[in-house]
């Protein structure tokens, strides 16, 4: 099968379509559509609620959506999860007894089609260096790399992952990111879910942000930093139009409440810069980060149908 | 694929698990012993005590086992390990399977342990009395393992002890595996309508002679489907709600 056909028959793709569920009164997904190329690596970011494990659930089959599709390389994701195409780690969860580390892995392997060595897996994860303590007597942290490990070990094409460094100490963080990495290298998808910015940034090539069950940005890292990633700046600055603020450089967008205006900046040091020059009686001036939450709620705003 | 695999692993922690392993083998044993020793020479309903004895804890100690096997499922579930398994292409059946082949070694092992301890005290069967009643042991203990799984995603770890030891103990005491309860009247008819009496009547076949009777293979065959649309639908609901 050529390239052109693989792409035709969304084989060669991950494609989620209008996916929406609703727990109780909680409308945990709004309608999520997104697709994704093999080989990419996509960060869900989003704040507490946003519905980035419910998403991530529904494309792993482990929750089933209202409405809507997910198609995981030309499969249903029952299908997908039966061939052995995906290898996960959801956000919680944690492991069961009476077994040591490497047995939990070796069980976990013999599952998969074509599983990677257990110790490679065990090494990649950081999980060699108690391999052979049994499992309830490992840390928090540690048990994050054992299932790290379980979800390497599948050696699938997909890789999901639930926000998961968050047990991890700072090494163990960079560690995890370099062991994703390698993998990613090896041609394989990857979808993780994550709150931090920074993270998504520096694995992903491509965001998704979400909020409020919907996607409110999606773009490269580069574009959706200079969306969320800026900072605001407030200043009292009467009597001045706000269309003669947005052209300042850096600035991304302006209001005013009373004498006060309020810039979002992408880039505030050469915003700053040229407000002092051009607006010497500028004053009470204040520069803070916008901070995720602030931008999904500058970018949800127009939100209408908050309440069901 | 390679549910051997697999399959080892889970039978690796089946005997790993000291406080199964005690309950399903230990207590039937101790139990045993120590009611059983010092009756060792006389006689109950015209059959040596410790004989009557041993086929009581061997119904007992066989029906723990194979439910305590199934019932693990919910302390798997807690941890979140049944939704790990649900994104591996383990099959759900597979995963079911597993827990009843560990309830059926616990229950064999179950058996042998009280085998020897009965030999010790002086009981004697022949060859093919030891197949009959091992044979029908392992009928009647099917709806005893499916109703095991039917607790594991029924109950959580905290109520998962009383609710065994309570079922089984009612369970064994109502069939007359502490010793023969019922013995006629209109409860003995209810009675005959448990699987644990017929499981008691495996135990003993080799005592009271023959094998069972049509009504007992219709009481557990109705049993092992009752419980099973239960615990499938008990299933569906514990998934669903994830
Ligand atoms: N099983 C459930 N029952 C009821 N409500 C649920 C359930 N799962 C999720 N929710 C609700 O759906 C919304 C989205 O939850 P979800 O777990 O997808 O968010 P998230 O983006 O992963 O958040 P976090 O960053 O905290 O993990 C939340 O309001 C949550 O309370
Ligand atoms: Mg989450």
């Amino acid at each position: 099968m050529n390239e052109h056909t693989a792409v035709a028959n969304g084989t060669n793709n991950i494609v989620v379509s209008n996916l929406t569920k609703t727990f109780g009164k909680v409308r945990a997904v709004r309608g999520i559509n997104f697709e994704m190329d093999r080989g990419t690596t996509v960060a869900l970011l989003g704040p507490n609620g946003a519905g980035k494990s419910t998403t991530i659930d529904m494309m792993i089959g482990l929750t089933t959506p209202d409405f809507g599709s997910v198609s995981l390389f030309g499969h249903s994701p029952a299908n997908a999860v039966h061939m052995g195409l995906i290898g996960a780690m959801t956000q919680t969860g944690s492991l069961i007894d009476y077994l040591s580390v490497r047995e939990l892995v070796s069980m976990m392997a013999a599952l998969y089609p074509s599983p990677l060595d257990v110790d490679e897996a065990l090494r990649i994860s950081g999980a060699d260096a108690f391999a052979d303590r049994m499992t309830r007597k490992l840390s928090g942290g540690e048990t994050q790399r054992v299932r790290f490990a379980m979800a390497l070990v599948a050696d699938a094409e997909l890789l999901v992952l639930d926000e998961p460094t968050v047990a991890l100490d700072v090494e163990g963080r960079r560690d995890f990111w370099i062991a994703m990495r390698a993998f990613a290298a090896r041609g394989k998808t990857v979808v993780f879910a994550t709150h931090y910015l920074e993270e998504a940034d520096a694995y992903a090539d491509r965001i998704i942000l979400i909020a409020h069950g919907r996607i409110v940005a999606d773009g490269a890292p580069t574009e959706i930093k200079a969306t969320v990633g800026g900072r605001i700046v407030r200043a009292t600055l009467p009597n001045v139009d706000l269309d003669k603020l947005r052209p300042l450089s850096g600035v991304t967008s302006v209001e005013r409440r009373g004498d006060a205006v309020t810039l979002n900046c992408a880039d505030s040091d050469a915003t700053l810069r040229e407000l002092f020059t051009l607006y010497p009686n500028v004053r009470d001036v204040e520069v803070r980060g916008a901070g995720l939450e602030e931008a999904f709620l500058e970018l949800t705003e127009d939100d209408d149908d908050e309440a069901v | 694929m390679n549910q051997l695999t697999y399959l080892r692993y889970e039978v690796i922690r089946t005997y790993r698990n000291r406080r199964f392993l005690m309950f399903s083998l230990a207590f039937p044993l101790i139990l045993f012993l120590a009611v059983a020793g010092p009756h060792k020479n006389q006689m109950i309903v015209g059959i040596p005590f410790p004989l009557y004895y041993m086929t009581g804890m061997v119904a007992w100690g066989t029906m723990v086992a194979v439910i305590s096997s199934g019932a693990r499922i919910a302390a798997e579930r807690q941890v979140g390990w049944t939704r790990q398994l649900r994104i591996t292409p383990l099959p759900t059946w597979s995963y079911f399977a597993a827990k009843i082949f560990c309830g059926y070694l616990m229950a064999i092992l179950s058996m042998l342990i009280l085998f020897v301890a009965g030999s010790l005290v002086g009981v004697h069967l022949t060859l093919s009395q030891w197949f009959v009643m091992v044979g029908l042991l392992l009928v009647g203990l099917i709806p005893f393992s499916v109703l095991g799984i039917m607790f594991g995603h029924l109950l959580t770890t905290d109520s998962l002890g009383p609710a065994i030891g309570g079922t089984t103990a009612l369970f064994a005491l109502l069939g007359g595996a502490y010793g023969p309860l019922v013995t006629g009247g209109a409860l003995l008819t209810v009675v005959k309508c448990l699987p644990s009496y017929w499981l008691v009547i495996a135990s003993k076949s080799a005592l009271i002679g023959g094998g069972w009777p049509p009504q007992a293979w219709i009481v557990i065959a109705v049993w092992t489907v009752v419980t099973s649309v239960l615990a499938v639908r008990v299933y569906q609901r514990d998934t669903r709600k994830i």
